[in-house]
């Protein structure tokens, strides 16, 4: 049998009398890489945290090699050989990648002051241990995302790791990126180390998990093998039920009339010649890699940047925005890619955010009427089932499913003809997943024309008439919904 | 739902509602002429020159910027009003309206400049800091200017039905003026989003730049607005006044809630904290403490002040991960 390096047993932990954790079991061998799967707000944050030791359980146990460990501070989980790599980038971008490592426990030399040569040798050296090419003397600003994320990952093996946290880390990296990320994690499992892997990505647990376990309201639901399980199951135990209809698409809804035409669209080093039509109730998929240039061509087409040539037709009119507001007025409305940076702003309530694009639909004369703001606010509370006491909620205590049907409610309060939508569902959970593709075939229903931009090819494939794929800034490929598949798109992406 | 508003202004306040009790009580043991009302008048007229400083610097701070450049503008656009009737013989009017002006066209090209060149707002408003002093020192040549029109001078001396001086209605005037724009308009809420999250606002539809060409310009204009009535008041345009008045306008506006961060602030709380601020002013001068000694007391009364509140503020995110936690569970 494998060794056991953490088992944690029925742990509970309540806050002023509500349950965030009940029961909770886990259990990681040695080497093994092991995914924490549950919708957002299942307790997976709480029970890292209580890992950590941030919190401590009211109850259950926390063993470690077979021993129980009394988790009640963050150095003890850190002397334990615990590491934990949060979803946000925590280092000092204006230090160095050694500077970075070191902080806080600097190599001094014998007259007290940093040793910077040594700190370099030896974070070179660990680099290096993981295959990684880059500069220990580089400024963190200057390295990637990908390449911040596997700093933080040095850095946390540093502390002599053993049982290693990575928290969503593939959210925000490209697919090329996450191949090296991957690579990196089977580098530490080889070097024994165990790691708990959480992340909304159904594809990435079947590649590199070992065993998954699902929790769901702060309750155990089971663990399996990744091997003797698919898709269906895992859903299936983190919503409680079986989502049959995860996609909802009636493919019927497209008319004739053209709502958005691009012609010859050209952003010099960005993309060009890009041409595409989207008609009314049609779902026009962007399709391709990450960095391909989609979000470039929509915020050119949105007003909010600046392109070089081509035109743009809306309702067969000739239209070249200067800014969003005059896009937002003409009739297009766009959710853009990363909701937390902009799409909203977090410290407000739903109602502020909701209604930001669309006061004008609320002018009293001169002054805005709070009634007519409340009121648009409750209806989408209600169609689009927003979990939320009141309207005066502030967005940032939300999940994140709630918040992007927020940025939802936001775009869809300015009344558009065409809505743009970018990642429409990062980072969401599956219940709220399969809420928002129901509410955009029902938009599509209503006759609204839509783009949606996706790097989740299932997405594309289940929703869309139409996706246009782009590579490097040029539009390789347009294909109808009919016959197509994971492998046609790639193609077209990748140009292999 | 009035009522309501009020309850919530008032728990969002009561920090510094309660800053304000405890000097005033202090104060009311320490000297019996504080709780008369004639005092209570005064130092509400002390308070108003503040005041119209700190509402337009309330609306600057929550937009996530900073105005300098307000307490020289005071000096500049009185020192101008005043000496263009007095040396130039220009009409009353006139001469108003180009105080005005001068003062808002300050406000507008700080606006402009941080607008349109990204400069940050502390820079550029340090940079028209200077500029305005030095516009009212070599106009005047460094002396003062004495005005003898009674009509101007009643701007800021006068009172309404012989009880409430006229600079004191004409804050009340602007404070609901203020509160109407910041919670009732377009612009109002433009504000918040900007300093909230300013690309998120861009790419809502929110004409970013416009917005900040009008809000320095407003508190340019107040600037402007203050001097004049300074200067009537004191039967006179000085140069040398104003100095520091910036600052008395931010540390109302921070002693209010208003966050240094932008995107959060109200109107109720930045009276509240320049109340404070008059009434400290006020009380040590009651008790006789020499002018430099109230410095360093109002300095430390300032910082005690603000680390109640943050403290406050703690305490209520602490209460907030919890409400999260018991909402996810």
């Amino acid at each position: 049998m494998e060794n056991i390096v953490l088992q944690m047993k029925d742990i509970s932990k309540s806050f002023g009398g509500v349950h965030a954790l009940n029961g909770i079991h886990f259990e990681l061998r040695e080497g093994e890489i092991h995914a924490l799967l549950g919708e957002n707000g299942a307790g997976k944050s709480t029970l890292i945290k209580v890992l950590g030791g941030i919190y401590k359980p009211d109850k259950g146990s926390v063993a470690i090699n077979g021993k129980d460990v009394v988790m009640d501070s963050v150095q003890v989980a850190r002397d334990h050989g615990i590491g934990i790599i949060h979803q946000e980038i925590v280092l000092v971008p204006h230090l160095t990648v050694a500077e970075n490592i070191f902080l806080g426990r600097e190599i001094l030399d014998r007259f007290g002051f940093q040793d910077r040569k040594e700190m370099y040798r030896q974070a070179t050296e660990m680099l290096g241990a993981l295959g990684l090419e880059f500069d220990a003397g580089l400024k963190v600003a200057a390295l990637t995302i990908a390449q911040q994320q596997m700093v933080e990952i040095v850095k946390a093996s540093s502390f002599q790791v053993k049982i290693l946290v990575m928290d969503e880390p593939t959210s925000s990296l490209s697919d090329e990126e996450v191949e090296k990320l991957f690579e990196t994690m089977e580098k530490l499992r080889r070097q024994k180390v165990s790691i708990i892997y959480i992340s909304h990505r159904m594809e990435e647990l079947f590649r590199i998990t070992d065993r998954i376990t699902v929790i769901r309201d702060g309750t155990y639901v089971g663990t399996v093998d990744t091997k003797a399980t698919d898709t269906n199951q895992l859903v299936a135990m983190m919503v409680g039920r079986s989502l049959q209809n995860y996609y909802t698409r009636d493919y019927d809804t497209m008319k004739e009339e053209v709502v958005l035409e691009v012609k010859n669209l050209t952003k010099k080093g960005v993309f060009k010649d890009i041409n595409f039509k989207v008609r009314k109730g049609e779902i026009l998929g962007f399709s391709g890699l990450v960095g391909a240039g989609r979000s470039e061509i929509m915020t050119c087409v949105f007003g909010a940047d600046r392109f070089d040539s081509g035109e743009i037709f809306l309702n067969g009119r000739q239209v070249r925005f200067k800014n969003c507001l005059q896009a937002i007025n003409a009739g297009i409305a766009m959710v853009t890619e990363d909701r937390k940076k902009t799409g909203l702003t977090l410290i407000n309530s739903i109602m502020f955010n909701t209604t930001l694009s669309s006061l004008r639909y609320y002018a009293a004369g001169l002054l805005i009427s709070d009634k007519k703001k409340d009121a648009v606010t409750k209806e989408y509370i209600k169609s689009l089932n927003i979990k939320a006491l009141s309207p005066d909620v502030a967005v940032g205590s939300m999940s994140g499913g709630n918040q992007q049907k927020v940025v939802l409610a936001k775009a869809l309060a300015t009344k558009p003809k065409l809505l743009i939508l970018d990642e429409p569902t990062r980072g969401v959970d599956v219940g709220a997943k399969a809420e928002i593709y129901a509410i955009i075939n029902e938009l599509a229903k209503q006759g609204m024309a839509i783009v949606m931009i996706s790097s989740e090819l299932p997405e594309i494939i289940n929703m869309c008439d139409n996706v246009c794929v782009v590579k490097e800034g040029v539009k390789t490929g347009e294909l109808g919904y009919q016959g197509l598949t994971q492998e046609k798109i790639m193609k077209l992406a990748t140009g292999v | 739902m009035k009522n309501n508003s009020f309850l919530k202004m008032i728990k969002g306040n009561s920090g510094i509602i309660a800053v304000l009790v405890i000097i005033s009580v202090i104060l009311s043991f320490a000297s019996p002429v504080f709780l008369t009302a004639d005092n209570f008048l005064s130092v509400l007229r002390q308070v108003s020159n503040n005041m119209y400083l700190a509402l337009g610097m309330t609306l600057v701070i929550i937009l996530g910027g900073i105005d300098l450049s307000v307490g020289t503008c005071v000096a500049m656009c009185g020192t101008l009003t005043a000496g263009l009737m007095v040396n130039q013989g220009m009409p009353m009017g006139a001469a108003i309206a180009v105080g005005l002006l001068l003062g808002t066209l300050a406000g507008f090209l700080n606006g402009l400049i941080i607008a349109t060149f990204k400069v940050p707002a502390f820079i550029v408003t340090m940079s028209m800091m200077n500029i305005a002093k030095g516009i009212a020192y070599i106009y005047s040549g460094g002396r003062s200017i004495r005005v003898s029109n009674e009509v101007y001078t009643g701007i800021g001396t006068g009172k309404l039905f012989g009880v409430l001086p006229l600079p004191v209605v004409y804050m009340i005037i602007l404070i609901a003026v203020f509160m109407v724009v910041l919670n009732k308009t377009k612009f109002g809420t433009y504000i918040f989003a900007i300093g909230g999250n300013r690309e998120s606002a861009r790419l809502s539809g929110v004409p970013i730049k416009k917005v900040e060409i009008a809000v320095f310009t407003i508190s340019g204009f107040l600037a402007a607005f203050a001097g004049i009535v300074l200067s009537a008041r004191m039967y006179s345009g000085q140069p040398g006044v104003g100095e520091g008045y910036e600052l008395d306008a931010i540390a109302a506006c921070v002693l209010g809630g208003v966050s240094m961060t932008g995107g959060i602030g109200a109107i109720s709380g930045t009276i509240f904290g320049a109340l404070v601020i008059g009434i400290i002013s006020n009380g040590l001068n009651l008790i006789g403490l020499s002018s430099f000694w109230q410095l360093v007391v109002k300095g430390l009364i300032i910082l005690l002040a603000v680390i109640i509140d943050t403290q406050k503020g703690s305490d209520s995110v602490v209460k907030r991960i919890i409400k999260n936690a018991k909402e996810r569970a």
